[in-house]
């Protein structure tokens, strides 16, 4: 007979109760492990979906004359001596060590053409890489599908008196207005947008590119190791982070990762006062007995033990049996709750960590009742007086 | 030789009707190898007595020294291993461990010894043997009849080989045959050299103890203290 013993023989006597016990702290950890997983997936699937949306990295090449900017970036030399990044150099953007954190890579040539008489910015992109990266863009009309199509901005749609479906000559040619893009208050609304190659072969700047925007995925790289991959790549040119553009998404995320840490100690919370009001019961039901050890002979220390023991054994099971529930929930609801594709992978390291976090709950939720009953007064437990 | 030494020991409770004096003033000794009986009417402190002597009640003032420890100069905590030690206990009702069998009952005060589980089983058969319920230690109380419950909790009080046993009306939820029973136990366990004090009530068993000791009103009432009166 050791204390253990004595442990044990009063779980397996009291199972309606430990069972209560047990089941509190189920409910509780396998929250918090469904939580915590399913929240973890969606972290990192939140953060690369936000990435997506445009662009977190801008390329130029290195000039000292600027002469005009758009959204915020300085293009150099627009119509005047030639300073671009070629093709090539974009192709080499994804080649870089990190490249599988790089999700579109955007090259633009910005120009200014004569257009109905009047000299307007034409900006050349990929359409199918814009459009995956602007995807707050609302176009009237239809998507452009080949290079002879053409989007339009809001006011340069104006400017022109042109609506979707309509013709456009440019430089001799005729395109046709797929859409034209909803107003959205940025400089992208007095730009008519054509395909790159196109605008590459109608101003004869064969290969040449005024910048290139790219989303990259920052969850599990930080951005200034991409941003220096793409320097060490392309000499060069100049690779800034847009800071604003990762605040926000560090800032979601965060915001994100912060309510799954405080519905986790919520759950945690109301876990302990089960076991703290299950334990108090316990021990007050137990006042006779404890008394009868403390009579014979037990030490303070000898009964909080048998109390933190059968605490820490309900803990343990309570622990693992949490982590499987609460990853068995995660893994079959996550895609569900979380409304997307997320992957949860089981993870020794959580089942490890929900033991522990079980174990530390149902102890501290313990300690009180462990430490009332060891103080308690044989002879008054006894009812002798 | 004097095992036990009540020394002028008073115990007064702060109630909230004021003060209640429990003890007004209690001397006697107890020798090794004596079968000692507190007696008195329900009230009488006698029960009050025997929390003190057993190391678990302070008393207000007065001395109680068992082999030459004043137990209440002890802290808690090593009154507590004095307990172990010196004394064994046979509550009122049994007050067995539902949950344990008969033979971890009987363990229970080598659980915190430190001695082997293997020694443990051995003490514990030793003692079951003792009190005739050799086969019936893997029993849990309740498929156990009140005598061999009160058998057990003999065993249990003996397992540790305590200098002093006290027993707090022993009989009190025991037919008359089963009484008769426990009280040669008791007897035996006194001719094999066994202190004990006994609070009961019943006249009847001053023919199986050494001495009677009378209390009344918390009082010893010495007009009543008996010798040894032959069984």
């Amino acid at each position: 007979m050791k204390l253990h013993n004595i442990a044990l023989n009063n779980i397996r006597r009291r199972k309606a109760k430990m069972a209560f016990l047990v089941v509190g702290m189920i409910i509780g950890i396998a929250t918090i492990v469904t939580l915590y997983t399913i929240t973890g997936a969606m972290q990192t699937e939140i953060a690369d979906k936000f990435d997506q949306i445009g662009a977190n990295m801008t390329i130029v090449p290195q000039s000292d004359s600027l002469s005009m900017s758009y959204e915020g970036v300085n293009v150099s030399d627009v119509g005047g001596t030639p300073n671009f990044i070629t093709m090539n150099d974009v192709a080499k953007i994804s080649t870089i060590k990190n490249k599988e954190n790089i999700a579109t890579v955007a090259p633009k040539l910005l120009d200014t053409l004569k257009i109905d008489n009047k000299e307007r910015l034409v900006l050349g992109i990929q359409f199918k890489e814009e459009l995956k990266m602007k995807r707050w863009w609302k176009i009237q009309g239809n998507k452009p599908a080949s290079s002879g199509d053409v989007l339009l901005g809001y006011q340069a749609a104006k400017g022109l008196n042109k609506k979707a479906g309509e013709k456009l000559q440019v430089k001799g040619k005729t395109y046709t207005v797929a859409g034209i893009i909803e107003e959205t208050g940025n400089q992208e609304d007095s730009v008519i947008f054509m395909d790159l190659n196109e605008l590459q072969t109608i101003t004869g700047k064969s290969d040449a590119v005024s910048f290139v925007e790219v989303s990259a995925l920052c969850s599990t790289c930080p951005i200034e190791e991409i941003t220096m991959q793409i320097s060490q790549k392309l000499p060069g040119t100049k690779v800034s982070a847009i800071k604003e553009a990762v605040q926000a998404r560090k800032d979601f995320v965060d915001r994100f990762a912060q309510l799954g840490i405080y519905v986790s100690v919520i759950v945690l919370a109301v876990g302990s006062l089960v076991v703290l009001i299950t334990m108090m019961s316990s021990v007050s039901e137990r006042t006779r007995e404890i008394g009868i050890f403390r009579a014979i002979g037990f030490r303070k220390g000898h009964i909080i033990s048998v109390i933190l023991m059968e605490s820490g054994i309900v803990s343990i099971i309570g622990g693992i049996t949490g982590y499987v529930i609460g990853m068995a929930a995660a893994v079959t609801a996550g895609p569900v709750i979380a409304q997307m594709d997320v992957s949860i992978p089981w993870d020794a390291k959580i089942g490890l960590a929900a033991m522990l976090i079980a174990v530390a709950m149902g102890l501290a939720a313990s300690a009180l009742p462990a430490w009332k009953a060891s103080r308690q007064d044989p002879v008054e437990a006894l009812r002798y007086l | 030789m004097s095992l036990i030494k009540v020394q002028d020991v008073k115990k007064i409770y702060n109630g909230g009707e004021g003060e209640v004096t429990a003890l007004g003033g209690v001397s006697f000794t107890v020798n090794e190898g004596e079968f000692v009986a507190l007696m008195g009417p329900s009230g009488s402190g006698k029960s009050t007595l025997l929390t003190m002597l057993g190391a678990m009640n302070p008393p207000t003032s007065g001395n109680v020294i068992v082999d030459d420890i004043e137990i209440y100069n002890l802290t808690s905590e090593k009154r507590a291993d004095f307990r172990i030690e010196y004394l064994g206990f046979v509550f009122q009702q049994f007050q067995l461990i539902p949950y344990l069998t008969a033979a971890e009952n009987i363990m229970l005060p080598l659980a915190i010894t430190g001695k082997s589980n293997r020694e443990q089983v051995q003490m514990a058969q030793n003692v079951l043997n003792k009190v005739g319920l050799g086969e019936k230690g893997n029993r849990l109380p309740n498929q156990l009849s009140g005598g061999e419950q009160e058998r057990v909790a003999i065993a249990r009080a003996i397992v540790n080989e305590p200098p002093i046993l006290f027993a707090d009306e022993p009989t009190g939820a025991l037919d008359s045959k089963n009484s008769e029973e426990i009280m040669n136990l008791f007897k035996h366990l006194n001719k094999e050299g066994q202190t004990i004090i006994m609070v009961t009530h019943n006249p009847e068993f001053l023919s199986y103890v050494d001495r009677g000791i009378f209390i009344k009103d918390g009082m010893l009432d010495e007009s009543r203290h008996s010798k040894k009166i032959a069984v």
